[in-house]
């Protein structure tokens, strides 16, 4: 397992390295340095400066060296765009949370919502309560969540002066209650959640219903166990194998925000971020950016692939031809 | 010598000859359109389908203007069902709104095609090979694939894009850039998974070469699977592309884009002139659902272990 372990994180490494490689190299052929953008004439001898200061005068190879260095020490430089030139990490560190307020939200709700609907319409299937889920699984998978955040904003939000830019504030998790009670978080988790709990409601409905259909379920009922013993100890438990491989994956995905979400409701996070910084060619924020969160994404999946065997001692981790 | 008349199991045996060719017809094809046609929301996204389809190929001819044809004289954002010459109104350029929700379809139909084929045109032959060689080229490409997945591939389609620049073809290209990966590790899985089959090893032992190994045996296998994905990759696109015009880049302007549409009718005009976001709205949830119904039709179709029940 440790070895294991060692194994993933070396190959993670790896692919971070070539990851900002790429996005290094690409980045610097995007037609316009950062402060060649727009209107803001500057001479060239400014520009040149400009550029002197932020070390943009350097070769590529050299740039990218001292980028290396500092990612290492968690040291992604200093914004160019953001006001006063903050250090990269310390504007990701303020982006962030405000994010993961909001995916920490979008998961609870999705999954416990998900789950249960799931559940209620395994065991009722094509009844009305199970039609209603599919009918609403369908709609979160379909709908593209821009469109119904757009369309709450429409019938709740403007009137309240929700989704202004500007509006938003950075409350703690719990402050006199839930956060998710203060209007600024209502409508992003429902939008968000919408996506997950479909898919969520519609894997535990399929997962339930074949646990159900299985020779031990009715071997538990046919030696006469209830109906709630048959559903923890069987059905459940069965069901939770094919739910958590699906699920856990989407985890990782919601916690580093959507985009669309962000910027519809004005949200400070760090989707709404990295659209502003790619607009105004924010170089250090930019690769910060992208290897947190492909980095986030690396830990999460290795984390989930370990937690495969957990629940399941059947899985074993490396060798084998892969999936 | 008398001819006496064949014994039972003979004449059995004809029988069974006799009814054999219709038997043989019930081809795996056969039976998916079957359980298909059978499927009530399957059929109901395949016409809707069809439709958006046929708006797509045909939209000169049934779009009332040109969707860049701006009317100066008239009010912009004119709302719907008040101009008889304009049912659905004028958006914020005074461009006739049903001719561009009409166009609209052409750009959604065209990138929601081209990307999935596009991907599917690189990842299956990589995928195939992967699977089948095995070896270094294998862990080459699993690296690779490996490399693509760490990279959330909307932000990387956005900052794909800024680097190109705008424009139907460039997103085509970027989205595509971003979908390969699916299916070459669907095709290198089901090619894995068939690789040691009895049917491929028999093959092998009578000299089949491996071109005709991958292509007529174990592609041939895998190609229900690679279809449903196909049809679930079209919406992804074409979500995609909305998303990215929504966000204002992507598609430039004269050209009628759905998401770019529900993009420029958000905001607090919203609640007055509702139509700008609200139709083409419509239009992408009707391409979506219809869609996954199909392929979700699809999907139970073509699965031949399926008990055919119904």
């Amino acid at each position: 397992m440790t070895r294991y372990i060692l194994r993933r994180l070396v190959s993670l490494f790896f692919v971070m390295l070539v990851v900002s490689m790429i996005v290094f190299v690409l980045m610097n052929n995007i037609p316009g340095g950062p402060f060649s953008l727009g209107e803001r004439g500057y001479t060239p001898d400014a520009l040149a400066n400009l550029e002197r200061k932020y070390g943009l005068d350097k070769p590529l190879g050299e740039r990218y060296l001292n980028f290396l260095v500092g990612a290492v020490q968690l040291d992604f430089g200093n914004s160019f765009a953001v006001a006063g030139n903050p250090p990269v990490t310390q504007v990701i560190l303020r982006t962030w949370p405000v994010t993961l307020h909001v995916g920490l939200y979008t998961i609870l709700v999705s999954f416990t919502l998900g789950i249960t609907m799931g559940i209620i319409s395994a065991y009722r299937r094509n009844s009305f309560i199970d039609n209603a889920v599919t009918f609403t699984a369908t709609l979160g998978i379909t709908l593209p969540n821009f469109i119904i955040a757009t369309f709450l904003l429409l019938l709740f939000g403007y009137q309240n002066g929700w989704g202004a830019p500007n509006k938003w504030i950075i409350p703690p998790l719990w402050e006199g209650g839930p956060a998710i009670l203060s209007q600024d978080y209502f409508l992003p988790v429902i939008t968000y959640a919408l996506a997950p709990l479909a898919l969520v409601a519609r894997y535990t409905r399929s997962s339930v219903s074949d646990a159900l259909g299985a020779d031990y379920v009715r071997t538990a009922r046919a030696k006469g166990l209830s109906d709630r013993m048959v559903m923890m100890r069987h059905v459940l438990r069965n069901a939770l194998i094919p739910m958590v491989t699906v699920l856990l994956p989407q985890i990782p995905n919601i916690l580093t925000g959507s985009l669309f979400i962000e910027v519809v409701f004005g949200i400070p996070g760090l989707g709404k971020f990295f659209v502003t910084s790619i607009f105004s060619r924010d170089y250090p924020m930019i690769m910060g950016l992208v290897v947190l969160v492909a980095f986030f994404w690396g830990i999460m999946y290795l984390i989930t692939d370990i937690l495969y065997t957990l629940i399941d001692p059947r899985i074993r981790l490396g060798g084998g031809a892969g999936r | 010598m008398t001819i006496s008349p064949p014994p039972v199991a003979i004449r059995a045996s004809r029988k069974v000859a006799e009814l054999a060719p219709k038997v043989l017809k019930r081809s795996l094809w056969r039976d998916a359109v079957r359980r298909f046609r059978r499927n009530r929301l399957a059929m109901l996204g395949f016409v809707l389908l069809l439709c958006l389809l046929g708006m797509a190929i045909f939209a000169e001819l049934l779009a009332p203007y040109d969707y860049g044809r701006v009317f100066l004289t008239l009010r912009s954002n004119t709302l719907p069902f008040v101009n008889p010459a304009h049912p659905l109104g004028l958006d914020g350029s005074s461009r006739d709104y049903l001719s561009r929700l009409i166009f609209g379809a052409r750009t959604s139909m065209l990138v929601g095609l081209m990307v999935p084929l596009i991907s599917f045109a690189i990842g299956v032959p990589l995928g195939a090979l992967a699977g089948y060689v095995g070896g270094r080229f294998d862990f080459v490409v699993m690296r690779v694939v490996e490399v693509a997945t760490a990279i959330p591939p909307l932000l990387f389609a956005l900052f794909l894009l800024s680097i190109v620049g705008n424009g139907v073809w460039n997103v085509i290209a970027v989205l595509a850039v971003t979908a390969w990966i699916e299916p070459t590790r669907l095709t290198r899985a089901q090619f894995i998974t068939y690789r040691e089959q009895d049917f491929v090893l028999a093959a092998r032992s009578l000299g089949a070469q491996p071109w005709r190994i991958i292509f007529v045996h174990i592609l041939r296998n895998t190609i229900s699977p690679l279809i449903v994905s196909f049809t679930f990759a079209v919406p992804l696109a074409i979500f995609a592309e909305a998303g990215l015009s929504f966000l204002g880049i992507g598609i430039t302007e004269p050209t009628a884009s759905w998401g770019k549409m529900v993009g420029s009718g958000i905001g607090n005009s919203i609640r007055v002139y509702y139509h700008i976001a609200l139709f083409p709205t419509i239009m992408v949830a009707l391409t979506m659902l219809s869609f996954s119904f199909v392929g979700d039709g699809l999907q139970e179709a073509l699965d031949p272990q399926r008990p055919d029940s119904r």
